[in-house]
């Protein structure tokens, strides 16, 4: 029997991005593989939720968990894992702050299941069938996991210990996250393992980014002809870098694309869409409520934009109207 | 606090961030004056309007107000040349955020007050509250527990001893 650490890995309510992260590693998954013992992986490997059950509590060294809460299934898990571990890591957007599936805390559970049942011009579904947390036939019964009304970023469910950023992390974050946490001086807790500025500060394009910004309205990227050299708020297309943390090695930029804000907010921003709003919108260049207006027009979707990842977990949370149950 | 004795007595609750200069001089103008208006406002003072952070605003509605009223100095009377005019820009967008996410448009206020308008602080205050007893109350904080009720079956269910797992 070895003495390395063990390390599991589950996932939720995520596209299976942060899974391909760690594969991502390429070489340096097998650096991993020497440090540590994998006890728990669904997506790559055969262990099953019983032998979870079986360790002892606190055996497993760190859980990394991906994707948001929506079922019961997933808090189910997320329970199990932080008995059953001593860190439990945050893994990705989802997990951290919501992600995209967080967007989906702007409509009501019937909503949702009305569109994706019956009104998705996709579906055919004549007799209306939905799925049942408990269907019984022939004296037998079979259980599907219950869909919550909310959705949930994993803090929200159980003690989250540390938090990898990223829709999905990238492989640099991710192996540096995981020697830090193999060193044995773990930072303390609630850290976010990824450096604490904004992303701007670390921009390839930082020379080009003007004293003071004037938006006259927002030009779309895929209708525009985007200069690679050039600060893209001061092209006037919009970017989150300003109200989103650095380490990303600045990717999208470096694919002349404006930051959308996957690494969340740094520590010292409570709610990552409202500093934007705030950064942004205080430097429009008209001065009258109609022009004003109008220059807001031209971000059409500002709750999208704004909390792209961060919806589930930013302070309102959810659509303050929508249905309890 | 008893459910039932709160919703009795419920009046709404505004928390009003006033400027240095002029809303917040308005507002002690309008006290030793002694005008009389609602008493549902919680005055915080900031040196301009344009501090207002609009997490400031969703914070004051998160941690229970029912309203949020801003109040600066009129639009070229600013303390600060334009901070006022960063409040219009971040107010707008910020309407348009709060509509989206389900608070109505009575509850999130901007008013230009100068230093000698105490009588506007009343009519102001006296207005939203009005507004405000009409859509009742907002009440994040016990909305917040409402939805987060749907998991206290599951922890009940996982804090029992599981019986021994067949294998097959």
């Amino acid at each position: 029997m070895s003495e390395k650490p063990k390390v599991a890995f589950y996932w939720c309510a995520s596209c299976g991005g942060c899974e391909e992260s760690i594969v991502d590693l390429a070489e340096g998954l097998l650096d991993v593989i020497e440090k540590v013992d994998i006890v728990f992986w669904p997506v790559a490997m055969d262990f099953k939720t019983s032998d979870v059950e079986a360790m002892a509590d606190k055996s497993i060294f760190a859980s990394f968990i991906n994707g948001c809460i929506r079922t019961s299934e997933q808090e189910e898990m997320a329970h199990l894992l932080r008995k059953k571990s001593k860190v439990v890591v945050a893994y990705g957007s989802c997990a951290h702050t919501g992600g995209i599936p967080g967007l989906a805390n702007q409509f009501a559970r019937e909503q949702i299941l009305t569109y994706v049942y019956d009104e998705a011009p996709t579906v055919t579904n004549e007799n209306k069938v939905r799925p049942e947390v408990e269907h019984r036939m022939n004296g037998a019964s079979v259980t599907l996991p219950a869909f919550r009304n909310v959705v949930r970023t994993l803090d929200q469910v159980i003690d989250v210990d540390y938090y990898i950023p990223g829709c999905a992390p990238t492989p640099k974050i991710a192996q540096e996250a995981l020697q830090i946490l193999l060193s044995g001086e773990l930072p303390p807790n609630a850290t976010v393992l990824a450096p604490d500025i904004a992303l701007c500060d670390q921009c390839p394009r930082k020379d080009s980014k003007p004293e003071e910004f004037e938006y006259h309205g927002f030009k779309r990227p895929q209708w525009t002809d985007i200069d690679p050299e050039k600060c893209f708020l001061a092209q006037e297309i919009f970017c989150m870098g300003p109200a989103t943390r650095g380490g990303c090695e600045s990717l999208c930029i470096g694919g002349n694309m404006p930051c959308t804000g996957c690494f969340g907010p740094t520590c010292r921003v409570k709610d990552q869409g409202a500093k934007i709003l705030s950064s942004i919108c205080s430097a429009l260049s008209a001065k009258d409520k109609d022009e004003i207006e109008k220059i807001l027009d031209s971000i059409p979707d500002p709750l999208g934009t704004f909390y792209r990842y961060g919806l589930a977990g930013s302070l309102l949370r959810r659509n303050v109207k929508l249905p309890v149950s | 606090m008893e459910l039932k004795s709160q919703n009795d007595t419920w009046k709404p609750r505004i928390v009003a961030f006033f400027c240095n200069w002029c809303t917040y001089t308005a507002a002690d103008l309008a006290g030793v004056s002694r005008i009389k208006h609602e008493p549902n406002v919680r005055v915080i003072r900031v040196m301009c309007s344009g501090r207002v952070d609009p997490q400031f605003v969703i914070d004051a509605f998160v941690k229970g107000a029912d309203g949020v009223l801003i109040g600066g100095c009129h639009i070229g009377d600013c303390h600060y040349i334009d901070g006022n005019h960063k409040t219009i820009r971040r107010f707008a967008m910020l309407k348009r955020i709060l509509k989206d996410m389900g608070i109505e448009d009575e509850r999130f206020r901007l008013e230009w007050i100068s230093a000698s308008e105490g009588e506007k602080v009343k009519t102001v205050t006296n207005d939203m509250v009005e507004k405000l007893e009409k859509l009742g109350p907002l009440g994040l904080p016990k909305k917040f527990i409402a939805w987060d009720e749907e998991m206290n079956h599951l922890e009940l269910e996982i804090s029992k001893p599981k019986e021994e797992i067949e294998h097959v």
